[in-house]
C-alpha cells in the first residue's frame, strides 16, 4: 500500500512539474510543398518546340536590347 | 539558368505610368486590381523620386511562407507564381508582402475578397502555355513567347528593367558609372551640355 502511495505521489509530482519545463517559444517555419498543378517550361510550346537553347538566346537578346548604350553605339 | 528580376532606376522614372497601363492592357486586369503601380516620394518637391513597384519575385518570398494552402511555387527562372485554383483568398500574402504586390478583386458590392492576383513576370501560371485558361486566370505568357515583361520593355526612359539579374546588374552598373552621381546627374549642364566658351558678358559701359 505504501509503495503504491509512493509511486502515485512521484507520478503526481512529475505531472505537476511538467508545466515548469522550458519549451521552445519561437515558431520554426517549415517550407511547405507546393500543392497546386505542375507548370510547363516556357520553352515547351509551339514557338520553341522544347528547344531551351533557342528560348534562352531569345531572352538574352531581349535582355540586351534594354541597354541603350549598347543599342545606340552598336 | 536565368534568375529573373526587376529593377527600377529612380533617377530615370518620370512617373508616366506607361508600365502600369501596359500591364493592365496586356493582361486585361480588372478594375481595382493593380499588378504594378508607380510610387512617388516627396511629390512636387524638387528632387522627387518615383519608382515602379510590383511583385519583386523574392528569392525567399514571405508570401510563400505564410500561404496556408501552399499555392505558391517558384519556377526555375526564379519567378514566383501561384495556382489560382488552390488560392482561398485569405489575404495572408498581402499582409506578408513588403511591396503590397498581392491584389484582391472586389467582386461584390460588399467587398467580397476574390482569389489573389499579382504580377506574374508575364510568365502566366500553371496552365498550358498560351492557352485560353492561362490568359483568363493569369494573363498573357510573354516569357513563353521568348519575350520579357511588357512593363519593362515598354518603359520609355528605360527606368524599369526586367530580365536576368546578372544582365540587369551589368546594364545598371554601366549606366551609373557613365552618368555619375549626386548633382552631376540632373540640371541644365547635364541636359544641354556645358558651353564651350563662357557666355559674353554685357558691356558695362554700353550706349545709353
Amino acid at each position: 500500500m505504501r509503495r503504491l502511495t509512493g509511486s502515485v505521489l512521484v507520478a503526481a509530482v512529475a505531472v505537476a512539474l511538467v508545466g515548469c519545463g522550458e519549451h521552445e517559444q519561437v515558431v520554426v517555419y517549415k517550407q511547405g510543398q507546393y500543392q497546386g498543378k505542375p507548370d510547363t517550361k516556357p520553352w515547351d510550346n509551339e514557338s520553341f518546340a522544347g528547344d531551351r537553347a533557342q528560348w534562352e538566346a531569345s531572352i538574352k537578346a531581349r535582355n540586351q536590347s534594354q541597354n541603350e548604350y549598347r543599342r545606340i553605339n552598336g | 539558368m536565368a534568375r529573373m528580376k526587376f529593377i527600377c532606376d529612380a533617377e530615370r522614372c518620370i512617373e508616366c505610368n506607361g508600365c502600369v497601363t501596359a500591364c493592365k492592357n496586356e493582361h486585361e486586369v480588372p478594375w481595382g486590381v493593380n499588378r504594378r503601380r508607380v510610387v512617388t516620394i516627396n511629390d512636387g518637391v524638387p528632387g522627387e523620386r518615383s519608382m515602379s513597384v510590383a511583385c519583386m519575385h523574392c528569392s525567399d518570398a514571405p508570401c510563400m511562407a505564410v500561404c496556408p494552402v501552399d499555392c505558391f511555387y517558384r519556377t526555375d527562372e526564379g519567378v514566383v507564381l501561384h495556382d489560382k485554383d488552390l488560392c482561398i483568398g485569405c489575404g495572408y500574402c498581402f499582409y506578408a508582402c513588403p511591396f503590397g504586390a498581392p491584389q484582391f478583386p472586389q467582386a461584390g458590392a460588399f467587398g467580397l475578397r476574390g482569389k489573389m492576383d499579382k504580377c506574374t513576370f508575364c510568365a502566366g501560371g500553371p496552365e498550358k502555355n498560351a492557352s485560353e485558361d492561362e490568359f483568363r486566370k493569369y494573363g498573357r505568357n510573354r516569357l513563353a513567347e521568348g519575350k520579357l515583361p511588357l512593363c519593362a520593355e515598354v518603359c520609355s526612359t528605360k527606368a524599369l528593367l526586367g530580365g536576368d539579374a546578372d544582365v540587369l546588374a551589368d546594364i545598371y552598373r554601366q549606366r551609373v558609372t557613365t552618368r555619375g552621381k549626386g548633382a552631376d546627374i540632373w540640371g541644365w549642364s547635364t541636359a544641354y551640355g556645358k558651353p564651350d566658351a563662357p557666355a559674353q558678358q554685357p558691356d558695362a559701359g554700353g550706349k545709353s
